[in-house]
């Protein structure tokens, strides 16, 4: 100790450390944000897509008679002859 | 639009505080240490941010086991998340050590044990991301990226292990000593709060990015999925 020359002044080095390691956390930060955003955008966009295309899809199916749709009714209940007599 | 849950809105802001609060312990309140002078404050953060991101290449590993088992997306997602993160904190770190090691060492860089398995843990979880973008099977890439990561996962106690198994020249300044090191020193208690604070700063920082990133994967999904069904 007695020794020792005087405490050496590193303290640029010290900051350039600390500046980096500010900035390399800042950029991750900011690339996460970034993804979010786009990514709700992505979101939005595909949403509109796919309403607009169940809305084409609506559009261009036939209406279904009353008449086809009940016969084609499985879950009905079966026709019987209590139901019959009613 | 999911809006950010309020706990993790609170976890934002409680991690920029314990980071500036850190800062300031390691910038202000901690002593200069004599020899070296004030490169030696890098050390809270170089420690705070290698704990952290061998800690999240650890997780990775346990969340590819849990995957490999149950063949859940959700636990490739944590995954992913963990290991991203952790990438982030070790580069910090080996920049920092890099930074450090040019007034101790007067190198920017030594092929050092210590140096070489931190610089391969890095290189090993960057191919890590190079093998997800080849392949295109949600669940081939899940797979793979699990038995990658699995096996990388092994690079971070070995790392951490390095400097107490082989001659190096890089300090043990916690539980140990190594006669061949350089830049080594003794903390003193205003040392080890600084040092103690950032541990649990990072620690915090980790986690509140861990679920901001898992959020981020989760939306991911959801779009592939919305994608899937409108090109359908």
């Amino acid at each position: 100790m007695f020794f020792q020359e005087a405490t050496p002044d590193t303290s640029g080095y010290m900051i350039a450390g600390y500046v980096i390691a500010f900035i390399l956390m800042a950029l991750y930060v900011v690339s996460i944000y970034v993804r979010n955003r786009n990514l709700h955008q992505d979101m939005s966009m595909l949403e509109e897509m796919d309403k607009s295309a169940q809305l084409a899809e609506e559009a261009r199916m036939p209406k279904k008679s009353p008449v086809k749709s009940s016969n084609n009714n499985r879950s009905a209940k079966p026709v019987t002859k209590r139901s019959r007599q009613k | 639009m999911e809006s950010k849950p309020l706990a993790l809105k609170i976890l934002d802001t409680v991690s920029i505080l314990l980071l500036g609060i850190a800062t300031y312990l390691a910038l202000v309140y901690a002593p200069t240490e004599l020899v070296m002078g004030d490169v030696q404050r890098v050390f809270y953060f170089h420690i705070g941010t290698a704990w952290t991101a061998l800690l999240g290449f650890i997780l990775a590993a346990v969340f590819s086991v849990i995957y490999l088992v149950t063949k859940d997306l959700k636990w490739d997602r944590l995954q992913v998340a963990a290991i991203e993160v952790s990438l982030i904190f070790f580069l910090i770190t080996i920049v920092l050590g890099s930074i450090w090691a040019r007034p101790a060492w007067n190198t920017w860089w030594t092929w050092d044990p210590r140096l070489t398995t931190a610089a391969i843990t890095e290189l090993i979880y960057i191919a890590y991301f190079m093998l997800r973008q080849g392949i295109d099977d949600p669940e081939k890439r899940a797979r793979f990226g699990a038995v990658y990561a699995l096996v990388g996962g092994l690079s971070a106690p070995i790392t951490f292990f390095a400097i107490r198994l082989f001659r190096t020249i890089h300090p043990v300044v916690i539980s140990g000593s190594n006669a061949a090191a350089q830049g080594s020193f003794h903390m003193t208690p205003r040392m080890l709060t600084a040092f103690f604070f950032a541990l649990f700063a990072f620690t915090v920082i980790f986690i509140d990015l861990f679920w901001n990133r898992i959020r981020l994967g989760d939306l991911q999904e959801k779009v592939e999925q919305l994608k899937l069904k409108v090109t359908i």
